[in-house]
């Protein structure tokens, strides 16, 4: 018997991993000091953790410890390599080439700085959800400082051609940061060999706590500065002020070292299982997987079931926690962004359901969700009037539909 | 945002689904909302001689708080004249449904949908269109 509801929605948040919870322990108490406190055994010790923390995360994207900036999570790692790297440079320049399918972290981060003056160009991707490189070359100006495009995206779980783009962008001596949240722990991320000189990665999307990030600031050709965004104690290199979140951190670290040890094995598991919940799901008519097939991270599909809407899908596959294209709970009612980025109608787009699978996801889970979606999309057909029209050959596009 | 046991009642078992002959004189369709905004909903009446509505069935894209109103929308119009079930007003079915302020639009939508069908009898069978709010949305 398997445990219900179960758990497919890995991209929002993974649960926290035993062995990083113990390791996190000893530093609520016994080892409570302040990392800055640095003439006694406390904070000594908590330092202790933190360095340690610095070399394993490190080592998971290729980097070394000093190139480690601690933060509260991606969010804030987006918003000080942006807003950092936009402050130090922008007598250089003030463009910055970014994409339409970006988190909100980035797209609004970049908004922002409009407003101080900034350019931006938000390049749409292709149908399949990869940036086209002719066209990110041709965005370049020679005032472009900064171009930042996520390795892996989060809905669809396309794996932009990232050493394509660092090249790029250091012909046209800009930088490149990658929002790396989805990527780092689940396929191999490597900051040398892809050319990145600032990354963004989140310990809860790799089985550690929530509310500990990193930024990744390349040290060496060239060297990377980013002005702090947060004003203080002058931690981390004076790039982010604030007492360090040491048990945090040290989860982050553990979390960082199972994936470098696990990786290979996992990512070989999930596809396996990914691929079986693709094939099986896709056999029902008007079923479609969105974004690029081929590259993309392991554990994530996205499939549109055409004439049901997601919001109501979810609501019938009760037992299974998944997530929606579609946004009806939101006041504008507007689906996906990302998923319009990628040419889809809206229509289909609220069609579309997030299967994120993890770790901690088995065989059996992926059995009781194919047959429960199965179960849910011929249910919610039997009820839905589009369904009957296509069924009746009618070309929905050819009725008016009223405005609402 | 947990669902009310109503809703969920009414989107597990909804009733009268289905479709009626919409090219019968005594049936009349109402076809509201749009595929891209996440919601569209069909109601149909049947109506007898004394204006009654004797059935009523619905088919519905959507949220489950849209399934259940129009779910809940036909088990209202059973049994009442055309013009009772003008009165239906979308608050009913807020109150009776438990609907959030987020799902509201559900609620006016079973209610455009009710009044679309009366408007498509109406016309069917000679007489004048009623006036229709305008879009709540």
């Amino acid at each position: 018997m398997i445990k219900t509801p179960i758990y497919l929605d890995n991209n929002a948040t993974t649960p926290l991993d035993p062995r990083v919870l113990e390791a996190m322990l000893p530093y609520f108490n016994e080892k409570f000091g302040n990392a800055a406190s640095r003439n006694h055994p406390f904070g000594w010790a908590a330092e202790e953790g933190v360095d340690y923390a610095r070399e394993q995360v490190a080592k998971l994207i290729g980097a070394t410890d000093k190139e480690i900036i601690f933060t509260s999570g991606a969010t804030e790692s987006d918003n000080l390599a942006i807003k950092g790297v936009y402050e130090m440079y922008k007598e250089k320049g003030n463009h910055i080439i970014t994409l339409t399918t970006e988190h909100k972290a980035v797209l609004d981060t970049c908004k922002h700085l409009e407003k101080l003056g900034a350019q931006v160009t938000y390049l749409d991707v292709e149908q399949d959800g990869l940036v086209d490189l002719n066209k990110l070359e041709a965005a370049f100006t020679d005032q472009t400082i900064l171009v930042a495009i996520m390795y892996a995206n989060n809905e669809i779980g396309v794996v932009q051609p990232i050493k394509e783009i660092s090249a790029i962008t250091h012909k046209h001596r800009a930088l490149f940061f990658t929002d790396a949240v989805q990527a780092v722990g689940k396929i191999p991320v490597n900051v040398i060999e892809d050319g990145i000189d600032l990354l963004a990665l989140s310990a809860h999307k790799m089985y550690g706590p929530k509310g500990v990030g990193a930024l990744y600031v390349r040290r060496k050709n060239p060297r990377v500065k980013v002005t702090a965004q947060m004003d203080g104690g002058g931690h981390e290199r004076g790039m982010r002020s604030g007492t360090l979140n040491v048990p945090g951190i040290v989860g982050l670290g553990k979390a960082a070292e199972i994936c470098y040890n696990e990786m290979a094995e996992e990512s070989k598991r999930l596809a396996a299982l990914r691929d079986k919940l693709e094939r099986n799901l896709t056999v029902l008519e008007e079923s479609y997987v969105n974004g690029n097939v081929e590259h993309r991270i392991p554990h994530t599909a996205n499939i549109s079931f055409k004439y049901v809407e997601g919001e109501g899908l979810m609501m019938a596959m009760k037992d299974m926690a998944v997530s929606s294209g579609s946004a009806c709970t939101s006041a504008s009612l507007e689906p996906s962004y990302v998923l319009k980025s990628l040419g889809l109608s809206d229509d289909l787009a609220h069609s579309s359901i997030r299967f994120g699978l993890g770790r901690f996801t088995t065989e059996e889970e992926v059995d009781f969700a194919i047959e429960n979606t199965i179960k849910a999309v011929n249910h919610l057909r039997e009820l839905s009037p589009l369904w009957e029209m296509f069924k009746e050959g009618i070309d929905l596009d050819s009725i008016e539909w009223a405005e609402h | 945002m947990a669902y009310s046991d109503k809703v969920i009642d009414h989107y597990s078992n909804p009733r009268n689904v289905g479709t009626l002959d919409k090219a019968k004189q005594s049936v009349g369709t109402g076809l509201v909302g749009a595929p891209e905004c996440g919601d569209v909903m069909r109601l149909q009446i049947e109506v007898d001689e004394n204006q009654v509505i004797t059935d009523a069935k619905f088919k519905t894209f959507g949220c489950g708080s849209a399934i259940a109103s129009s779910s809940l929308a036909t088990e209202w119009l059973k049994g009442k004249t055309i013009d009772d079930a003008l009165t239906i007003d979308n608050m009913d079915i807020v109150e009776e449904l438990a609907l959030p302020p987020v799902k509201i639009h559900c609620s006016v939508l079973a209610e455009d949908a009710i009044k679309s069908a009366i408007n498509d009898y109406r016309v069917k069978n000679g007489m004048e269109a009623i006036e229709l709010e305008k879009s709540h949305h």
